[in-house]
């Protein structure tokens, strides 16, 4: 089960490097969601998987009856998908407006705050 | 919830010792921000009162992180776990003196920027959140340096970093929101890197408290999985610090948003960066470490060297600090890569030294810009003229970053080119004392032509240009206070070293030595 | 998208998203739900709004600004850390009581009122944004 997952994942990372890599903003940010996702299943994947055993203490019980599924790497994708999703949020407005004010998606182009052929310190008085 | 009657040892599980009002020091720099951050936001509106609510609690800050300092001085590490769930199972607040220390200062510099923005950052800044965002990235900076445990530090990084995001577009300029895009982008990566080693690291030991990491790397030592590890936080903090390679968005970015917030980026950021590759590099993997000293050797000789020659080619004199603040990080990378407790103590001196002066650099930059109406070298000029006492101050600043005695640079270039050249890392001393040569150089340029030099670019050599009338704000207090304050500290730092070398010995011997440190989260039974 | 179907369903829809989000929000100690789902439901419901009646008529109608709203929630959930202060135990231990009122045991905790607060600070979070998304399609 986990080199199943561990190969999805590797597919899941490759993409993303791949959109990460393009010039368009756009391309950028579903990237940038990818491999979000991507981590959250690395995260699964390392807590070990189990099926059907939910980590779930029976009232009458004060300790699980059986193994159970670990409950932790599900906290931590919980958080991370939070933090991830509000970024991505974050990034999509900024990236909206960069575009709005700067006219372009292209990383390249995006030169204002680094102007090509910005001048030269001077050499003397 | 009355506890039920069974054979369950409730005191595995849970702290049954009543916590001490001493301990909660650790997690009140964190509790303060987070409210004095929410109370500025719900007065969004009243512009008046969020600077006085923000420098209160800023002031809380300071006397909260400086009473855990001595907290710690005195008692050794603190710990406190929540919800009195015991390590390595609930998340744990650590505090030891490395990160104590560096809580404090981080708390001195960000109340100098929160009196510094009551008079840079204007209503409309302050209705878009400046002041909630710089206590929210308290939050964050002092979060990192606090914690215990591996994923919680990365959700103060995410803290620290959406508030960032927030800071750097105040002003909805144009370059704003394209050096944001770049520093948005590449931080993201580089947090998702961090998770992503910290998931594998979860998926090596099943446990994600700090101590705990600690004992069980020096248990396993060297495997194939933890070396690759390591290599991926190398390259996460690394772009977290601004390390060659990948320090491209310091430069794109650190030179366009307001220049109190550039103060709080440069001082504060890279350093929580430098601080986590202490944290993994020493205390939780010494051996994956040792492999990679020759990596992080060259890259922080890489570091250096790239910093202060892309800060001798700028006009800008926002972008030339950008750029020192990356050669700084070369040095505070050497002691890492030497890696003796002498050389890691070099490390967290330069560490403080460094959140000093480059936040009073950039506050000095602003002040420069109030007086000669540009950032630019060839624009600015006369500024001697205008006020020498200002030039006095600046050239004790340039002194500082240089690394010219007697001021706070000297010591930790002092202690990190003692240890390399001690280890036989004699490239590394030689690019220090380089890099510190050329600083002088670059900083020097700053001071000749804008100080020093009549006029603008072309003024003839003894002539004087009439400046601009100088900005009322300069007559503020508020805008000295501040810097008169880092100013202070950077002489301090300098003159009477003693006792800073005594701390950045202790916390260094600290992060080498886990045992204080693993005692205190696990108790005497370790 | 202002269809006349469209407008006279969306207030007793968002309302009725309202409702639910709390129910969502009331039930999470013990059952899925909690306070960030709940806050995420009221935000959809105010973005539903927002889409059928403008960005104005929801800014009216929650009269506090989104962030305004955050603010309180970040608030609220970190004060619910703190009574372990006072009964000597670390933060964020949860305190509970149980209050008696007609006749039923009503259990009030800390945790909840920090899911309460979890619950405000993404209404307000996503909400900022999802209305900040729907003005600048409108102009």
């Amino acid at each position: 089960m986990e080199a199943t997952f561990s190969i999805l994942i590797g597919l899941f990372f490759a993409v993303s490097v791949y959109l990460v890599m393009s010039r368009q903003i756009v391309r950028i940010l579903l990237g940038i969601g990818i491999l979000g996702n991507a981590v959250n299943l690395l995260i699964f994947t390392s807590g070990r998987l189990t099926r059907e055993v939910p980590p779930v203490i029976p009232p009458e019980a004060v300790t699980p009856l059986e193994a159970t599924a670990n409950p932790l790497p599900q906290a931590l994708i919980l958080t991370a998908i939070v933090i991830s999703f509000s970024f991505f949020a974050f990034l999509l407005v900024l990236a909206f407006r960069a575009y709005q004010e700067l006219g372009t998606d292209d990383a390249n182009e995006m030169r204002v705050a680094e102007p090509v052929g910005d001048a030269a310190p001077p050499q003397g008085y | 919830m009355a506890t039920p009657a069974t054979g369950v040892d409730l005191a595995r599980a849970i702290v049954i010792d009543p916590t001490l009002p001493a301990d909660w020091l650790v997690v009140a720099p964190s509790i303060l921000t987070i409210l004095g951050g929410a109370i500025c936001l719900m007065a969004r509106k009243n512009t008046e009162a969020q600077p006085r609510v923000a420098i209160l609690f800023l002031t809380l800050l300071v006397l909260a992180c400086g009473g855990l300092f001595v907290h710690v001085l005195d008692k050794g590490v603190v710990n406190m776990v929540m919800g009195r769930w015991l390590p390595p199972f609930g998340i744990a607040f650590t505090a030891d003196i490395t990160g104590a220390a560096l809580a404090l200062t981080a708390s001195i510099v960000a109340l100098a920027a929160g009196i510094y923005g009551a008079v840079d950052i204007d209503t409309s800044g302050r209705r878009y959140g400046f002041y909630p965002f710089l206590l929210l990235l308290m939050t964050g900076v002092c979060g990192a340096f606090l914690t215990g445990d591996i994923f919680n530090l990365y959700v103060w990084f995410e803290v620290l970093l959406i508030s960032s995001f927030g800071m750097l577009v105040l002003g909805n300029e144009k370059e704003q929101l394209d050096g944001a895009v770049k520093y948005a982008v590449l931080n993201i990566i580089a947090t998702t890197l961090f998770l992503i080693s910290t998931g594998l690291l979860y998926g090596l030991f099943g446990t994600l408290n700090m101590a705990d990491i600690a004992i069980k790397t020096r248990e396993s030592g060297l495997t194939g999985p933890l070396a690759s590890i390591a290599v991926l936080y190398l390259l996460a903090f690394g772009m977290k610090a601004a390390a060659f390679p990948v320090n491209f968005w310091l430069p794109a970015s650190y030179h366009t948003p307001r220049i109190v917030v550039s103060a709080v980026f440069a001082g504060l950021l890279t350093k929580v960066g430098v601080y986590a590759l202490l944290r993994i590099f020493i205390l939780l993997m010494p051996q994956a470490r040792i492999a990679l000293t020759d990596v992080i050797a060259l890259v922080a000789i890489a570091t250096m060297i790239t910093g202060i020659f892309g800060a001798l080619a700028q006009t800008d004199i926002r972008r030339l600090f950008g750029y020192l603040v990356i050669s700084g990080i070369g040095s505070m990378l050497a002691g890492l890569a030497i890696g003796t407790t002498a050389a890691v103590a070099g490390t967290i001196f330069y560490a403080i030294h460094s959140v000093i002066v480059m936040t009073a650099l950039y506050m000095a930059a602003g002040i420069m810009h109030s007086m000669g109406g540009s950032y630019s070298l060839r624009k600015l000029g006369g500024l001697y003229g205008a006020s020498p006492a200002f030039a006095a101050v600046f050239l004790v600043l340039a002194f500082g970053v240089a690394g010219l005695p007697p001021f706070s640079g000297f010591w930790p270039k002092v202690i990190l080119v003692d240890a390399a050249l001690a280890t036989g890392h004699g490239w590394l001393a030689g690019t220090i004392l380089l890099t510190g040569l050329l600083t002088s150089i670059a900083v020097g340029r700053v001071w000749v032509f804008a100080f020093w030099r009549g006029g603008a670019e072309g003024t003839v050599d003894g002539g004087a240009v009439a400046l601009p009338a100088a900005d009322p704000v300069l007559t503020r207090a508020a805008v000295w206070l501040p810097l008169g304050v880092l100013l202070t500290l950077v002489v301090l730092l300098g003159v009477l070293p003693e006792p800073f070398f005594q701390i950045s010995g202790r916390g260094a011997s600290g992060l080498v030595d886990p045992l204080g440190y693993v005692r205190a989260v696990f108790g005497g039974s370790l | 998208m202002r269809t006349v179907i469209f407008r006279t369903i969306a207030p007793y829809l968002a309302a009725l998203m309202v409702l639910f989000s709390i129910f969502v929000l009331l039930r999470g100690h013990n059952e899925p739900g909690g306070g960030f789902i709940g806050g995420l439901i009221a935000a959809s419901a105010f973005a539903i709004y927002g889409i059928a009646c403008g960005v104005a008529a929801v800014r009216r109608a929650i009269s506090f600004h989104p962030m305004t709203i955050s603010g309180f929630g970040l608030f609220l959930a970190t004060v619910s850390g703190l009574p372990s202060l006072f009964v000597s135990q670390p933060f964020m231990t949860s305190q509970w009581l149980y209050i008696h009122a007609f006749g039923v045991e009503v259990p009030l905790s800390t945790p909840m009122f920090f899911d309460i607060g979890v619950y405000f600070v993404v209404v307000g979070a996503i909400g900022s944004i999802a209305l900040g998304l729907e003005e600048r399609e409108s102009d």
